[in-house]
């Protein structure tokens, strides 16, 4: 089986989303390119204005990185941390709650939204910048989600075989 | 190899060459041979296939394909060989049906089973039903089938039971057991949607059941047949047994066929191939498919837990003095989906706090819970042809006792359980998706589908002056939601198939005494983001040919089931909107405009050509309303979930939403921060300095009107520890923390709450005499 494998500069265009479609297809039908993760890695790393080692990407804005001391964390693009990677991110986030019908029609129009006494929109932004980072829409009192706990040990050490822990 | 090549025998001189003992068990008999493989019977073969995965945690213990890696051209064509013959199984027996579900929706599938009952391999179609039916063929050897009723060369089974391997009633599956030299080498199956289930209301997927006694007709994995020949008794039955029995005798002739078909394929490849380089072969190809599955999941996913609740409302407070009080009220359901990818590849998911089963039709069992499961991973992890039982094999779900996805109770009623199930369902996407953000396959990145409605069904006295039932599949084009790399498509999509389609116009008004009268892409129906979800569609129907009509919706009204995706907003809510007694007859004979679009709940098309009594609400899941001829009925398909941040959607992209009708004027300053102006030409055009001040200005109000989330803490805890909501919240709360001890104690240590926190208040006296029964 021949495994493809991309450039950085193709890599680059996806994660911008300018990527031709059919360049899309070819690659949602090919063998996936085992390379992949590590030019991913380069190529958002040379994006993001400050150099702690990105270890995980966790959406468009979110990344786990290792900071020179060794410490793992969860920090935004425009430089905002988060504290150790294990805890959910959003306990450290700004948070604005839809709980209104006039706060809802800012998005939707009427008839067409939650109704307030049975759900709640939270809306995650970056302390730094305002990026909207996530949305939960969940009943009030619900607590709030984890979304994704990576097993970054597992994942490096016994996935990908290497180690991934810089202990300065 | 020894490779036979004799040419395959007709099915009619093989039964004349049966002979007791070697060609199944046609009877009932508890002392017949066994028809299993070297000797065994069938139940013995499925224990040890159990015994073989437990202790190697290998298909049957395989350590080697030796089929595949001695040759593996021979191994590829055997592959080719079945699968071609089973789709073009389905694409033939399809054209037998004369249900425009079947026949121009797909809502049929044909799979081959082992003699165990695991999937080998499967046509298109719905293909959720190819694990239910494998759970349908296991009960029936764990029951015993082999003796009693007996299973032979020539039988067919007929089953539609959640209980025993189905999603919803609706789904009728027809199994033929395949026969080679008295041994059973396989079964084949195939599945249905049928239109109608002769339940007291019309519609294969009527909503209002109580219990299961209300679910129409229920074939427990029935022998219906012998000698290829359904039995006369169980023809008599369904002649009578629901509404419009052509339907649903066409649809079993097409299910037997298709079945018949891929006997007849694997009866030409064991003849060409040789019956012991068949059986390894089945064996490989699952083996195969596994460690497929193992692969992709390492190369695609990170290990890890990966978390996405959801939930759904059930309106049948609008039923009071229609239904019993303990069933005429609002519930909330609670599905926390929670996946954890593990060091070995293996999928654990698990509902641990979902909310209680009800007295309501949506409620799901465990097999109907797998075939939500299977449809997922075909559409993800298992993106190729070689698609069966290995990769389930891999996986697994823990259903709470007694949560609606696994009730304590067997007589619950289950026709719409994928109304639960796909809310829970769109975690897997969601869950799916965050992975592949984390590896970088951007290409695959989905935020998740949107609950796939309204569901239009009805029934009554229809345009031929029968009694008939009908289910409208519109929904098989709902909005898929974005992409990381774009918008989502329009109308093209539904979780549970594929193949998504909405059917054309012509084909549903045949069968429904409903005429469209206009069907349209529907402006802000999608989810906003940076990507924004597909549009999703609107149609206006109007009854016509009968004088009165039941009519179901089903949707959510009153939430938003689950989010978009890294900051994407969620589509919208659905709600319904008929008018009645209108005065369309006098409009239509004075030639006045008559409503043909809808488009914006604030600026009714409908309600701009129509006068009426207008019946407009959020609530979607209730008994069926009456409608008589004329009336009005807008069917609302959901759009999908948006992408991204809002405020990075490409301004030129938002101007083309202008443009086409896909996004009101008013919105593109509030959701978006673009200034816009229509220009002499009549086309939207971009402010950009406009649109980049404002857009600033939308960033510092974030800042300004948000909070830390610790200050939201401190002013949510005392509504959270006193559970102040509505009581339809509460009680789910109720019942998710009384159902899970993890759950009840997440809340508890999330809230910072005592240890001996309960949820304040009683369960409501109603819902606690009906649970003690």
């Amino acid at each position: 089986m021949t495994r493809k494998s991309y450039d950085k500069g193709t890599i680059a265009d996806l994660v911008d989303g300018v990527l031709p479609w059919k360049q899309v297809k070819d690659m949602m039908s090919s063998y996936k390119d085992p390379d992949r993760f590590i030019k991913y890695l380069e190529v958002l790393q040379e994006r993001v204005p400050w150099s702690d080692r990105i270890l995980l990407p966790l959406g468009p804005h979110l990344f786990i990185v290792q900071k020179e001391d060794g410490r793992i964390v969860t920090k935004s693009r425009s430089g905002f941390e988060f504290g150790d990677y294990r805890k959910n991110w959003k306990l450290k986030a700004r948070i604005f709650v839809r709980k209104t019908k006039e706060q809802y029609r800012e998005i939707y129009t009427e008839m067409t939204h939650a109704d307030p006494e049975w759900m709640e929109m939270r809306e995650f932004y970056d302390p730094l910048d305002g990026t909207l980072l996530d949305i939960e829409t969940v009943p009030p009192a619900y607590p709030l989600v984890h979304s994704f706990e990576p097993d970054l040990d597992t994942f490096y050490t016994q996935w990908l075989g290497r180690s991934y822990r810089n202990d300065n | 190899m020894n490779r036979a090549k004799t040419a395959v025998e007709p099915p009619g001189n093989r039964r004349t060459e049966r002979k007791p003992g070697n060609t199944g068990n046609a009877g009932v008999s508890g002392t017949s041979s066994p028809i299993g493989w070297d000797g065994r019977r069938l139940e013995q073969m499925l224990a040890d296939r159990e015994d073989e995965l437990e202790c190697t945690g290998r298909y049957c213990g395989l350590d080697h394909l030796t089929l595949k890696e001695e040759d593996p051209i021979r191994y590829e064509k055997m592959w080719s060989r079945l699968r071609g013959g089973i789709v073009g199984a389905r694409e033939t027996a399809l054209n037998i049906s004369a249900s425009p579900v079947v026949r121009e929706l797909g809502e049929l599938c044909f799979g081959l089973y082992t003699p165990e009952g695991d999937s080998v391999t499967l046509s298109t179609g719905i293909m959720a039903h190819v694990h239910t039916m494998s759970e349908a063929i296991k009960h029936m050897i764990r029951s015993g089938y082999e003796s009693n009723p007996g299973i032979a060369d020539g039988d067919i089974f007929v089953n539609n039971d959640p209980l025993l391997g189905n999603v919803h009633n609706a789904d009728v599956q027809s199994f033929v057991p395949i026969f080679w030299a008295g041994e059973i080498v396989g079964w084949a199956a195939g599945v249905t949607h049928e239109l109608d289930i002769g339940a007291p209301q019309p519609s294969a997927m009527p909503i209002g059941n109580l219990s299961r006694f209300e679910d129409g007709y229920i074939l427990s994995c029935l022998k219906a047949g012998s000698n290829d020949q359904l039995h006369r008794d169980y023809l008599k039955r369904a002649e009578t047994a629901v509404r419009m029995p052509f339907y649903w005798t066409l649809d079993e002739k097409c299910r037997i066929s298709g079945a018949h078909i891929i006997r007849q394929t694997v009866m030409r490849l064991i003849a060409e191939e040789g019956i012991d380089a068949y059986k390894r072969f089945i064996r490989e190809v699952i083996e195969d498919t596994r460690l497929a599955f193992v692969e992709h999941v390492k190369t695609m996913l990170v290990p890890g837990i990966y978390r996405s609740p959801a939930f759904i409302d059930v309106t049948h407070a609008a039923d009071k003095g229609r239904l019993p009080d303990y069933a005429a009220r609002n519930s909330m359901m609670h599905s926390p989906f929670k996946m954890t990818v593990k060091a070995d590849a293996m999928i654990e998911m698990d509902l641990e706090g979902a909310s209680k089963w009800g007295y309501h039709c949506f409620n799901c069992t465990p097999t109907g819970l797998q075939g939500g499961l299977w449809v997922g991973l075909t559409q993800t992890l298992i993106p190729n042809d070689k698609v069966n039982d290995g990769a389930y094999l891999n996986t697994c779900f823990k259903t709470p006792y007694g949560s609606w996805a696994n009730p304590d109770n067997p007589l619950v009623s289950t026709t719409l359980s994928w109304y639960f199930l796909v809310p829970t369902f769109t975690g897997l996407f969601r869950g799916l998706s965050m992975g592949f953000t984390a590896r970088g396959y951007l290409e695959e990145v989905l935020a998740g589908y949107p609950v796939t409605g309204n569901i239009a069904a009805g029934g009554g006295v229809n345009q031929y002056g029968e009694e008939g039932a009908w289910a409208n599949f519109e929904m098989g084009a709902s909005g898929m939601s974005a992409r990381w790399v774009s918008d989502g498509e329009n109308s093209c999509a539904a979780i549970w198939n594929p193949e998504g389609d909405m059917g054309d116009v012509e084909a549903w008004e045949l069968l429904e005494p409903m005429l469209f009268l206009g069907r349209n892409i529907r402006p802000n129906s999608a989810g906003p983001g940076k990507h924004r979800g597909g549009l999703g569609h609107e149609s206006i129907r109007m009854v016509y040919g009968t004088r009165e009509q039941l009519m179901f919706h089903a949707g959510n009204g009153h939430v938003f089931p689950s989010g978009g995706l890294f900051g994407g907003y969620p589509n919208p809510t659905l709600y319904r909107h008929s008018v009645k007694n209108t005065d369309l007859p006098e409009r239509l004979a004075r030639g006045l405009p008559y409503p043909a679009r809808d488009l914006d709940a604030e600026n009714s098309g409908i309600a701009a050509h129509t006068n009426g009594e207008v019946l407009r609400d959020n609530s979607l899941c209730h008994l069926a309303d009456p409608h008589s001829e004329h009336d009005i009925y807008l069917s609302l398909i959901a759009g999908g979930h948006g992408l991204g941040d809002v405020l990075e959607r490409d301004p030129g992209a938002v101007a083309d939403d202008l443009n086409d009708l896909y996004l009101l004027p008013r919105f593109a300053r509030s959701i978006y921060g673009v200034v816009a102006h229509l220009a002499e030409d009549g086309k939207w055009q971009v402010d950009t300095a406009g649109t980049e001040d404002l857009r600033a200005q939308m960033r510092r109000e974030r800042l300004e009107r948000s909070v830390p989330v610790q200050e939201w803490f401190e002013a949510e805890k005392a509504h959270a520890s006193a559970l102040d909501m509505i009581e339809p919240v509460r009680r789910m709360y109720t019942e998710s923390i009384g159902l899970s001890a993890a759950f009840a104690d997440e809340f508890r240590k999330f809230w910072e709450l005592p240890d001996d926190w309960q949820p304040p208040g009683q369960v409501d006296a109603g819902e606690q005499e009906q649970s003690d029964d």
